[in-house]
């Protein structure tokens, strides 16, 4: 399905879908969250971060990702299209599970963040052996 | 779903959509992982001119090169993305945002464009297209002959 847009010399309205919180300019990141057997996986969209510069914090069974990104053009420049605009990525998760915070990992490739956060060793399912009398 | 793209809208339509978005995140349902654009959702583009350039943006996190394909004709730019992210088996997803799925986008760019010159470059997941204007499409400064 192929959908046209015809774009006009006249500058472009930015979308403003930037959330406002703790004093600054956040967007949100779409993320996916999967449960395996032994770990919680969190899969987040982060276009145009740096992997160095990402924050991950877990705390009191809270999760935070922040990932600041500058501006890829100047502040002045005029757009012909401007469907989307830039800015840090913020949010946060609760977790319920509990999860070994000593053991979380986090890989930054092409702009995805996935972040491994293993199962406490009490949570994880063990069989029972079941002795017959 | 059907794909909708913002920015060319009437404002009131832009209006509505920014409510049921403030909204909907207020009443907690988090907007679904759709190509829509304005709500984060990819992939949108921006598009702006540099002297006797074009430059297209978008942002397509966990694309591959293989996954992209940029064809320009004249001065009508066509972007496919082909952006698959697999379901694991007999795992539970507690959220599934991160648009998948293939799209199609034809952009009419205001000026044609040197197609053996453009240019695309993929890093952290932003896709940034050079296209240079064709030579006819360049402003040309007129020299007037005086008559003299």
């Amino acid at each position: 399905m192929a959908n046209s847009t015809e774009t006009t010399k006249k500058a472009a309205e930015r979308p403003e879908s930037a959330e406002r919180t703790r004093g600054g300019q956040f967007f949100r990141p779409n993320c996916d969250i999967v449960e395996r057997a032994d770990e919680l996986l969190v899969l987040a969209d982060v276009p145009g971060a740096q992997g160095d510069r990402i924050d991950v914090k877990f705390e009191d069974g809270t999760l935070s990702i922040h990932a600041p990104i500058d501006r890829r053009q100047a502040p002045e420049t005029e757009y012909l299209l401007c469907e989307y605009a830039v800015g840090d990525y913020w949010r946060t998760f609760q977790v319920s599970e509990a999860v070994d915070a000593s053991k979380i990992s986090a890989e930054y490739a092409n702009g995805v963040l996935t972040l491994h956060l293993p199962k406490a060793e009490s949570l994880k399912p063990r069989k029972i052996a079941v002795t017959s009398a | 779903m059907p794909l909708r793209y913002r920015g060319l809208r009437h404002p009131a339509a832009q209006l509505r959509d920014e409510m049921d978005r403030l909204l909907s995140g207020f009443l907690g349902h988090p907007s679904e992982g759709s190509w829509t654009p304005g709500s984060r959702g990819q992939p949108a583009v921006n598009l702006w001119e540099q002297g006797d350039t074009l430059m297209a943006e978008l942002e397509v996190p966990g694309v591959t090169p293989e996954q992209l394909d940029i064809s320009v004709v004249g001065g009508e730019l066509t972007l496919r993305v082909d952006r698959q992210i697999p379901a694991e088996e007999g795992l539970s997803y507690h959220r599934r945002e991160r648009p998948t799925g293939s799209f199609t986008r034809v952009l009419r760019l205001p000026a044609d464009v040197d197609g053996n010159r453009v240019q695309a470059e993929l890093k952290d997941g932003i896709l940034t297209i050079t296209l240079p204007k064709a030579e006819g499409a360049k402003p040309r400064k007129i020299e007037i002959a005086s008559a003299s």
